[in-house]
């Protein structure tokens, strides 16, 4: 068994990937477990009790719509810069950048049903985790409309097409992961409420 | 078809290496090779390890001699020194706390496996640099960054940081608590933030290297153990750094900006603090899911470079290659289920308790196996004693002294006596401070040769290894007991307490074994710089090693070969090969060419080496001419 192994090393090369592609995963998993790290905190924390109840804003379903229909945007994007299809790429990058800076607007009106509510930063941990999740996600998701709209200029410069679309798929998978880790969060929280 | 688009790859690759030249600031300062990365990692680690050493003996001062008029160190602690020519309280538990986070930090992680990780990945697995050759200086510089915010938090007014390293709130979290929670608390923050991402930076390059840029014929079953332990060290720090982040954010948050995720009802002065419904246990969750691994991330590079250094200086293969590999695996799979057993105390549920318990006793499983399998490795070897091999013998009994004492802490009920006494202090500088430094040095003496093309000089190495590993049993040995009788870490004074005033010869004994053993480093300094410069000239391979470093020039440029990446055809432990002409056969040399030493099933694979060799050989014979 092990000298099949062997010998089938010599002949193939060892599985690789696109380094950077390859380093652009790991990024995401180490923003996996910060929201891991957070959200078993707030599973702990919760279970000690003393833990205010309020409603989530109902924005939240909004904005959770609205990334998802970015990344479909994004997706289709994607689709079309394969098939050389430039003016549609440009269309659904423009499209999705815009539902981004959208998503980011409607995290902020939460905030403000939020201290509408009286939930606010400072006080019980509970509302306190609110701010920092959608925060921090926030914080990541400015990264990934600035990681967009570098691929949206180079795909007016015609830089991304169906032979050169290293960072159009790093920017869609980055985004995509980004749209799901809301969703997880999103999805957490009501769960956990 | 694929090995042809390879060749033409490689020999592009070639031409583009060579023909650039480096500045004085691109070569030593803003540098994209991981050796340069590597040897600058190096130096600031010996570097913190100085200053981190010297806190100690500051400490050791005042615990070995609590009545000695320490007015003369006055020039250097100014206003430490207190009216009466004593330490100052608050001072002390500053030096605890930072002499904890510059060594395990600075230099047992970024020291050790920043060097190591970036010199050797690249050199052993054939890869002319790491995959983001960027990414890896920035790995450097925040490191940098790091390093000199922490440097000035010890000079300001109110102090470092003084919450012990784990930087527990409430304590860290109320700038009231004690002057160390102030400004010397933001900035070993601030400090800490650049280092996780300096860390990340640097393990998701050292990642992304292995997996991908292996050379031809270098499966991860020919990977040396070396680079085994660096992989494994790098995914350890990548899923336990970011929940480090995680909790020094919201720590961040409860002192900066008034949130309550660790503080609840606390009162101070008579007054109620507005914070209610934190939790402190929280953090320690939090702290420690990073906290425990940490351990792992010191010491499985230390493990790994043993490894290499015991195969090659007792010239036999490593025994048990694949059980060394699997229990790396083990210690990093089970080093993140067993964060609680340093909270045995902490009021957390004692059911919960008897689990991590269970599972922290399983570590002796995967450790034992290591442990044998050094020792059957030197069993009836040829043991040739350079230092570095004395260093890594001395790794191996480190390893099983301070291990042993891990197994009594790993028990939550005898945990409750022995909880932050003297006895954890002398279990993990054993286990886990002097093993992985004694695995830093041996792999600088083991590797100097091919990062300054000079060897150190062995009769001082025999002189630094003898007096530092005399030393090191002779300063944590007797901490044992001291802490049996429950004498807890981090206080400032014993005479107080009718139970422990009965220590001061045993401590003022400690003490001056630490003062011996801190200056015999100096030797090591010494031997270091001179032999950088005036060291005997080295020899391509030195230790007659069969990795792939030790095929590289002596002075390696930026691109490591100056021709092709040699082609790996053997795992990396032929030593002592029966039949063989010479006692190691490095891993370049084909089985074609050593048909004498071949096991049976070996041989069955030469015909097919052959065809391949002559397929490539004609590829790239297809590619040149394609090119001229």
């Amino acid at each position: 068994m092990e000298k099949e192994l062997k010998y089938i090393d010599v002949v193939e090369q060892p599985i690789s990937m696109h380094p950077k592609k390859f380093a652009l995963w790991l990024f995401m998993v180490t923003v996996v477990m910060i929201f891991a790290a957070l959200t078993s905190a707030y599973i702990v924390r919760q279970a000690e009790g003393n833990w205010l109840e309020y409603d989530l804003p109902e924005i939240f379903w909004v904005t959770s719509g609205i990334v998802l229909l970015s990344s479909v945007f994004l997706h289709w994007a994607y689709i079309s810069a394969k098939k050389d299809n430039l003016l549609q790429l440009r269309i659904g990058m423009t499209v999705a950048v815009l539902l981004g800076i959208a998503f980011l607007v409607g995290q902020w009106y939460s905030w403000v049903a939020l201290v509408d509510r009286q939930v606010f930063f400072v006080g019980n941990p509970s509302g306190s985790f609110l701010y920092v999740f959608t925060g921090l996600h926030g914080l990541h998701l400015i990264s990934g409309v600035i990681f967009l709209i570098i691929v949206l200029i180079s795909s007016f410069r015609y830089k991304v097409h169906s032979q050169s679309m290293d960072t159009m798929e790093m920017a869609t998978s980055y985004w995509h992961f980004l749209g799901g880790l809301w969703i997880y969060l999103f999805m957490f929280l009501l769960l956990n409420h | 078809m694929a090995t042809a688009s390879v060749a033409t790859h490689d020999t592009a690759h070639d031409h583009h290496d060579h023909e650039h030249h480096d500045n004085f600031v691109t070569k030593y300062i803003f540098t994209t090779d991981h050796k340069m990365i590597g040897k600058q990692f190096l130096l600031t680690g010996i570097f913190w390890a100085i200053i981190g050493g010297l806190l100690s003996i500051l400490f050791r001062l005042q615990l070995g001699f609590p009545e000695m008029n320490l007015e003369w160190l006055r020039p250097l602690l100014g206003g430490w020194i207190t009216e009466t020519g004593q330490l100052d309280q608050t001072f002390y538990l500053a030096l605890v706390t930072m002499h904890g986070t510059i060594m395990v930090f600075f230099v047992l992680t970024a020291g050790l496996s920043g060097t190591f990780s970036n010199f050797l990945i690249p050199l052993q697995i054939g890869a002319r640099d790491m995959a983001s050759g960027f990414m890896n200086m920035l790995s450097y510089w925040f490191f940098f960054v790091s390093s000199v915010i922490m440097f000035i938090s010890l000079f300001i007014k109110t102090g470092p940081a003084g919450g012990g390293w784990v930087v527990y709130p409430p304590l860290s979290a109320l700038e009231q608590a004690i002057p160390g929670s102030g400004l010397g608390m933001t900035l070993w923050l601030i400090a800490m933030t650049f280092f996780i991402a300096s860390s990340l930076l640097g393990g998701i390059n050292y990642i992304t290297t292995v997996i991908n840029l292996r050379t031809k014929g270098m499966s991860f079953s020919r990977l040396p153990l070396t680079i085994w332990a660096f992989f494994l060290t790098a995914v350890i720090g990548l899923l336990s750094f970011p929940v480090l982040f995680a909790a020094a954010l919201l720590l961040v948050f409860d002192r900066s900006f008034g949130t309550s995720f660790y503080l609840s009802d606390i009162y101070i002065g008579g007054e109620a603090l507005p914070n209610t419904g934190g939790s402190p246990v929280l953090y320690q969750h939090l702290f420690w899911f990073l906290g425990h691994p940490e351990v792992y991330i010191v010491l499985l590079p230390a493990l790994g470079i043993t490894s290499e250094v015991i195969a090659t200086n007792s010239r036999k293969p490593i025994f048990g290659y694949k059980a060394m590999i699997i229990s790396m695996l083990g210690i990093t799979i089970l080093s993140f289920i067993v964060w609680a057993h340093h909270m045995f105390v902490s009021g957390m549920n004692p059911f919960l308790g008897s689990i991590f318990m269970f599972l922290t006793l399983i570590i002796a499983i995967p450790s034992a196996v290591k442990v044998f399998n050094y020792l059957t490795t030197l069993w009836r070897g040829n043991l040739i004693f350079t230092p570095a091999m004395l260093f890594s013998i001395g790794l191996v009994s480190f390893f099983i002294s301070g291990g042993l004492t891990g197994i009594f802490l790993g028990n939550s009920a005898i945990d409750i006596q022995l909880h932050d006494t003297y006895f954890v202090v002398a279990h993990f500088h054993l286990v886990m401070g002097s093993a992985s430094f004694f695995g830093m040095v041996a792999g600088i003496y083991h590797w100097f040769p091919k990062m300054f093309g000079r060897m150190m000089d062995a009769r001082l190495g025999y002189v630094h290894f003898w007096l530092t590993f005399v030393g090191v049993y002779m300063v944590f040995f007797p901490m044992h007991y001291i802490g049996i009788a429950g004498f807890p870490r981090r206080y400032y004074s014993w005479t107080g307490f009718e139970f422990s005033n009965m220590y001061t010869d045993l401590n003022m004994f400690v003490s001056v074994a630490a003062i011996i053993t801190f200056a015999a480093q100096f030797i090591f300094l010494f031997n270091f710089f001179y032999s950088m410069y005036r060291g005997r000239k080295a020899t391509q391979n030195p230790w007659r090693s069969n990795t792939l470093e030790w095929t590289t020039p002596i002075h390696p440029g930026h691109g490591n070969w100056p021709g092709e990446i040699p082609t790996v055809y053997r795992w990396p432990y032929d030593y002592s090969k029966p039949g063989a002409k010479e006692d190691f056969i490095p891993q370049t040399v084909p089985l074609s060419a050593t048909p004498e030493s071949n096991l049976p099933h070996e041989q069955e694979l030469v015909k097919l080496e052959l065809e391949i060799m002559k397929e490539e050989s004609e590829a790239l014979i297809a590619n040149e001419a394609k090119e001229s």
